[in-house]
Parts: C-alpha cells; sequence; structure tokens
C-alpha cells in the first residue's frame, strides 16, 4: 500500500534508506529543517542547509520516484543565540517560494526557555504575513507536556493563523487531546525509543478515530526508523484495521493536511 | 475521506502478551541491577517507582498518566536553555 512520509530528515540519511522507502511504497516525503546535531556558528550554514533541501533532496528523492518536499527554519534548539536565529529567520523569506516548500517547520520549543518562546513567535509572524502552513515541534520526554501547551497558548496570539493550517507534531498520550481539542491536526512520530510505538500510535488513532491525525518516522541522524511508517501500517493490519482505515491515516490525511499548499500536488 | 469505520475484533492478548510480559520482566530485571549496585536512590529510579504505582488503577489512561508523572508540571518559561536534551523524568529544582 503507497503511504506518505510526512516528517523526515532525509539529508541525515542514506541512499539506501530512499530506496526501501520506496520498496515500501512511500510516494512523497516531507522534510522539516531540523537541528545539524550541533549548533551551525552561522546564517551561512543555514543558507547552505536551505538549498541543500530546496535544491538537492529532491532530485536525490527523484531518483527512486519519491516526491521530496520541505519545510523551514530554524530549530528551538539553536533559539538561544537569538541573533543567529534571527538572521536565520531573515533567510526565510527568499526560499519561500520554491517549488516544493510547503510552509514553516519545524518551529516549536525545546526546553520551553523565554528565548525560545520569542523565536517561535517570529517564525508564526513570517507564517501569518506569508500565509503558510505551519509544522510545530513539541519538546521531549518531561519537557513536552509544558512546551504543548505554551505553544498552543502562544498561537492564540495570533488571530490570522488558522488551526486547520496547523500541526503540532510528537504527540503522545498525554498531549494528544488538548491539541485536537484545540482545532489543531496532531502528528505522531514512531520511534523506538523516545517517542511512541506503533502499537501506541494505534491505540491514540482508535481514540480519536484518525481525526486529523497522520504518523511519521521523523527519520534524522539519531536512532531512528524511516520504516516506521509502514511497520505500523503492517500493526495496524494484525489489529484488525480495514485497508481504507489504514489508507486514511497513511495517506488521505497527511494529503490533505498539506494539500492546503497548493504546492503539494499528489 | 471516509468516515471511522473502527477495527474488526482481534485478539489484543494474543497479539501484545508476550512483548509486554518481556517489558515488564525487563524492568524488574533493571530495578535489580541499579538496587544492587546501590543506585536506588537517582531520582529517575524513583520516578520509574513512582509511575509503576499508576499500574494498578482501573481507568485505561495508565500510559497518560505514566506520562504526566514523568512530566514537568511548571507553566511559565525558563529564563534560558542550559542544556539541550532532555532527561526523561522531571527533577524538582532543589532536589
Amino acid at each position: 500500500m503507497n503511504y506518505i512520509e510526512p516528517h523526515g530528515h532525509m539529508v541525515s540519511r542514506t541512499t539506501d534508506d530512499y530506496e526501501r522507502m520506496a520498496i515500501a511504497g512511500c510516494q512523497a516525503i516531507c522534510e522539516p529543517a531540523f537541528w545539524a546535531g550541533f549548533d551551525r556558528a552561522s546564517a551561512d550554514g543555514f543558507y547552505d542547509y536551505f538549498r541543500q533541501i530546496t535544491e538537492y533532496e529532491p532530485k536525490r528523492a527523484a531518483k527512486f520516484g519519491i516526491q521530496h518536499y520541505c519545510w523551514l527554519c530554524i530549530n528551538p534548539k539553536e533559539a538561544e543565540d537569538v541573533k543567529l536565529a534571527e538572521d536565520v529567520i531573515a533567510l526565510i523569506p527568499q526560499f519561500i517560494d520554491k517549488p516544493g516548500v510547503l510552509g514553516i517547520g519545524e518551529i516549536g520549543l525545546n526546553k520551553n526557555s523565554r528565548n525560545e518562546l520569542k523565536i517561535f513567535e517570529q517564525h508564526v509572524q513570517v507564517a501569518q504575513d506569508y500565509d503558510q502552513l505551519v509544522l510545530i515541534h513539541t519538546p521531549h520526554l518531561e519537557d513536552k507536556l509544558k512546551g504543548t501547551r505554551l505553544i498552543v497558548d502562544a498561537l492564540k496570539n495570533f488571530p490570522k493563523i488558522k488551526p486547520e493550517r496547523v500541526i503540532i507534531d510528537h504527540v503522545e498520550e498525554h498531549t494528544i487531546d488538548h491539541v485536537l481539542d484545540h482545532g489543531f491536526w496532531a502528528g505522531i512520530t514512531l520511534y523506538p525509543e523516545s517517542k511512541c510505538t506503533p502499537n501506541r500510535a494505534i491505540d491514540m488513532l482508535e481514540h480519536r478515530r484518525a481525526e486529523r491525525i497522520w504518523m511519521n518516522s521523523a527519520c534524522d541522524w539519531g536512532i531512528s526508523d524511516p520504516l516506521a511508517v509502514p511497520k505500523t501500517m503492517q500493526a495496524m493490519r494484525q489489529r484488525g484495521w480495514s485497508p481504507e482505515m489504514i489508507q486514511r491515516v497513511a495517506w488521505d490525511n497527511p494529503r490533505a493536511f498539506m494539500g492546503q499548499c497548493e504546492k503539494f500536488k499528489l | 475521506m471516509p468516515d471511522w469505520t473502527p477495527p474488526t475484533q482481534v485478539n489484543l492478548v494474543d497479539l501484545g502478551f508476550m512483548d509486554s510480559r518481556s517489558k515488564l520482566i525487563d524492568l524488574a530485571a533493571f530495578l535489580d541491577r541499579v538496587q544492587r549496585a546501590g543506585q536506588e536512590g537517582d531520582f529517575r529510579v524513583q520516578a520509574l517507582k513512582n509511575a509503576i504505582a499508576l499500574l494498578s488503577q482501573d481507568k485505561p489512561q495508565r500510559a497518560k498518566d505514566v506520562l504526566l508523572s514523568f512530566s514537568d508540571p511548571s507553566v511559565e518559561p525558563i529564563a534560558k536553555a542550559t542544556m539541550q536534551g532532555a532527561i526523561g523524568a522531571f527533577r524538582e529544582a532543589s532536589s
């Protein structure tokens, strides 16, 4: 069955991964801008990175028949350097009209600091000014609950940002209701340890009847599995899900959300 | 998009018992290991023990409550991030 990988950091993955994902049925990969694993020294590094995900990575994916889209931002892990973050945000407009750019992301919070919140709000302002979709990262582990609440509260200050054009990613059992009940889309990330297993993801999907939810591997340079989505689709089959409902989560839902950007054609 | 169609009923115990059994024994062995090593006072071990107590409740929201027990309950942003990673369990600043 075909599927969409709505969150994968493919610059960190091997070409073999593209091949394996294509064999598994992946038709499109969406790559949010991300932290490189170390703090970049200047905005010049981001200029090259934005070129990589808007120009080079789509060609790499196309060799395997996979469409590649991306999102632009500086990750909250680098938000404590406010000058750097503001320099990077200033770069975004010159890339925003590139063919594969879907919006602003993955922005959000990491340790829930004031500077992270300030830079998050500046990103949201860009999204509002340029009428962009928004992809939001919620913090890890013990910081997720607080960060999710701060993010939802901050978005209330942007009246032109429509909740149905925002996806809040990496939800878990203690945050998913807060996100969906405020009208946002929710992303479930399938990680071996630090986020969700396939069975927990399916539990949440059943609890919320698969409404406005996508699932992703968020594969990157860390411990992660680029085939996490098709593996979860297999677990759904074992748990009695119909092909139509699996398709809804793995295909229809991400397509519906990203289809709000006219550049997303699938 | 289609309306929600619930999955057909399958035996979830058949599907998940051995995996859960394995994880529970691993958890038990972990607690034995850190106790033998004299490391059970670590706040993360205490957080695990607090979370384990939540498994005995009757409502089917154990996963949510375990996650809440590991979470930072504060609501105000911190002044500055002094690290980039997360630990997995919230530690009070005074402890």
